[in-house]
């Protein structure tokens, strides 16, 4: 068994708002290996993008950060907000959702790419933007050499995406954190940038940790998996198994709800209800209001994250589920 | 039989001006379509952003105004339609937007927002709007006594209930929906495409869907129209378009739909741009089949029932399977039966 590259223990993030407090990470555990995906699903709210935030220290002051983050083995809660600045960026990278709002409007590709490259491994001007052109290339951006002295707005959606992964991976990370990177791209675009970052990681044994509502790119580019409801994982598993067996109702909920491209039978699987008001979270287990297999145990008390095949854990007192289609 | 909805030849360019207000050609969001729905029908507009499928349907409902085409409703042409006669005739058609954050005053009620409609079309007499409003959130699933509130207290799916309410309050034949459910998380969206297929189905609606998501369309629309770079490159039954593609576009399109694995190489390059569309065949440039004539001759979309625009069509290998895996298999299916709950009763329209 390979260390972690990133361990999470028990996180939680707390915010205060006007009114009142509320948690929106609630006890998270996560692990992942050097050269791993780990996706992380959830639909908004459910504290996935929290928890990333939490680990590369870009929340906001008032946000109380609870539990541990270790990145290889070194606790990120405990260092000084100047060692921290290093490691972002340096040892560990973060791309978002939008490439237009996190690239600066006012500095062409290359130049940001540059600035990494200076900053973290302290490159010289002109040896940094040849080693800028030489990452545009590798994130395969055609005529790099061009591409590099354009400014962000010149560029496709696509393109930009690309010139962040490069920015993201120009310090050899050993963590990369990837927020929705193709939510907002094109399902043709999509296909290429996902592509891309698999061949990348591989290439660079970077742990990548892959923050996405879509279970089909879950399918295709994750090992390992983690589902996400209100502030707390309900289940984690490899890739293969989640697919194959899940067993907490939420995720069985979740698989049935997107539409097949095959088609299918009439009515999708949906959900009822909504998230829960996280100011104000159910008691039990959190997704009980809206599970069809609840019973009096679900409402009154929360259940832990427990093994129910090795390797496979869920949180969910109707677990195994095989339980619950022998009584029907 | 009359469709209900006919575009015949529509066009639709924008002026591209500098800073200094000099031309800079055109954006040609739709060029030369023509597409026709009958009634009762469900037509889908698939492609990616900048494909003109938005402004397509803008466009049909005389919301944009094109530069050349007609668009025919029940036979008669909008484009003559002026003044009151067409305010009458919008009464018919109506359309549903993709962010529900933005498409609702926040200053009305929900009862103000529903009643709109109705107060304009004069479609039931004032005594009787506020019955009409409780009837149309019901229909949407929505409690009544949230008549008097305010959007900000809805989340995304119930304030897209909302808007949908409204969007049917006057008893319209046709609707579009563009990106109706693209904003919303994985399981209220799947509460609100049942929500469309009870409505179009138990309405009589005549339905244009506008997505980029092919699940969804797969699953509601009956007909498809695949759109690149303005215009239509393919346009077919449903199962027959995803089952057996003829143009390599939505060949592409479909392959890259993510939960298929990762055997397909993704399509090269990005979208070339809408102002100077590539010559011939607006796809050769990307397109894996593309032969010398392709950059030269524009193809013409040909068939019957099944259209494609491509001039391999006929000869292109036949299409890669959809490899989407089904790994849960009985034990899942049965499990989220539990998750399917019975067909809501929307009722007849009175």
């Amino acid at each position: 068994m390979t260390v972690p590259a990133l361990t999470i223990e028990n996180l939680s993030v707390e915010f205060a708002t006007d009114r009142g407090s509320l948690r929106a990470v609630d006890g998270v555990s996560l692990s992942v290996a050097p050269g791993r995906t780990l996706a992380v699903v959830g639909e908004s709210g459910s504290g996935k993008s929290v928890s990333a935030l939490a680990v590369m220290g870009l929340l906001p002051g008032s946000a109380r950060v609870g539990g541990h983050i270790a990145l290889d083995g070194e606790d990120l809660l405990a260092l000084p907000p100047e060692a921290l600045r290093a490691r972002r960026g340096g040892a560990m990278a973060m791309i978002f959702q939008e490439p237009m709002t996190s690239l600066n409007p006012a500095f062409t590709a290359g130049e940001q790419v540059a600035e990494a490259l200076r900053v973290h491994r302290g490159l010289a001007p002109a040896a940094a933007f040849a080693e800028a052109v030489a990452m545009l290339e590798r994130v395969r951006i055609p005529d790099a050499a061009r591409r590099a002295r354009q400014y962000p707005h010149q560029l496709s959606g696509g393109m930009r995406q690309r010139v962040m992964i490069a920015i993201a991976l120009a310090c050899r990370p050993r963590l990369l954190l990837a927020d929705e990177p193709t939510t907002a791209l094109d399902v043709t675009v999509q296909a290429q940038i996902l592509a891309l970052l698999g061949q990348l990681k591989r290439e660079t044994g970077t742990a990548v940790v892959l923050i996405t509502h879509d279970l089909g790119v879950v399918a295709d580019h994750a090992e390992d998996v983690a589902v996400m409801y209100a502030g707390r994982v309900v289940e984690r598993a490899s890739a293969a198994t989640l697919f194959a067996r899940p067993e907490h109702p939420y995720t069985v909920g979740l698989l049935g709800a997107a539409p097949r491209l095959t088609g299918g039978e009439g009515r999708l699987a949906s959900i009822e209800g909504t998230v829960p008001d996280m100011r104000n979270p159910p008691p039990g287990c959190r997704f009980a209001p809206r599970c069809p297999f609840a019973i009096t145990r679900c409402v009154a008390e929360p259940p832990p994250l427990a093994e129910v095949a090795p390797g496979h854990m869920t949180a969910c007192w109707r677990a195994p589920l095989a339980q619950v289609l022998g009584a029907a | 039989m009359t469709p209900l909805l006919e575009l015949d030849d529509v066009e639709k360019h924008f002026p591209v001006r500098d800073a200094l207000g000099r031309s800079r050609g055109a954006v040609r969001a739709v060029d030369g379509v023509s597409l026709s729905v009958p009634e009762g029908g469900v037509l889908a507009i698939v492609g990616e952003s900048g494909c003109g499928k938005s402004t397509l349907g803008r466009v049909a409902l005389r919301l944009i105004e094109p530069d050349r085409g007609a668009i025919r409703f029940q036979g008669e042409d909008l484009r003559r339609l002026s003044g009151a006669a067409l305010r009458a005739r919008r009464r018919d058609m109506q359309i549903i937007f993709q962010d529900p954050f933005a498409s609702l005053d926040p200053r009305m009620t929900v009862e103000d927002a529903v009643a709109e409609p109705l107060i304009l079309h004069g479609t039931v007499p004032r005594a009787r709007i506020r019955d009409r409003v409780a009837e149309m959130l019901v229909r949407v699933g929505l409690r009544p006594e949230l008549a008097r509130r305010w959007p900000h207290e809805f989340s995304g799916g119930q304030r897209q209930r909302i808007a949908i309410a409204r969007a049917l309050a006057s008893g319209p034949k046709l609707v579009i929906g563009d990106e109706p459910v693209s904003a919303l998380d994985v399981s209220v969206q799947a509460q609100v495409v049942n929500l469309l297929q009870d409505l179009i189905r138990d309405l009589g609606l005549t339905f244009i869907l506008i997505s980029h998501d092919l699940g969804v369309v797969r699953h509601i629309a009956d007909r498809v129209a695949v759109m690149y770079l303005g215009r239509i490159v393919e346009e077919g039954p449903a199962p027959e378009v995803f089952a057996n593609p003829r143009h390599p576009y939505t060949r592409a399109l479909l392959a890259a739909v993510p939960g298929q694995g990762t055997a397909a190489p993704p399509l090269e390059g990005d979208v070339p741009s809408p102002i100077s569309p590539p010559p011939g065949c607006r796809f050769h440039t990307r397109c894996p089949h593309a032969a010398a004539r392709c950059s030269a001759e524009v193809p013409l979309l040909l068939g019957a029932g099944h259209r494609a625009a491509c001039h391999f069509a006929d000869t292109l290998p036949p299409a890669a399977p959809l490899r989407e895996a089904d790994p849960g298999g009985e034990r899942l299916r049965r499990l989220q039966a539990f998750f399917r709950p019975p067909p809501a009763q929307t009722g007849a329209m009175p």
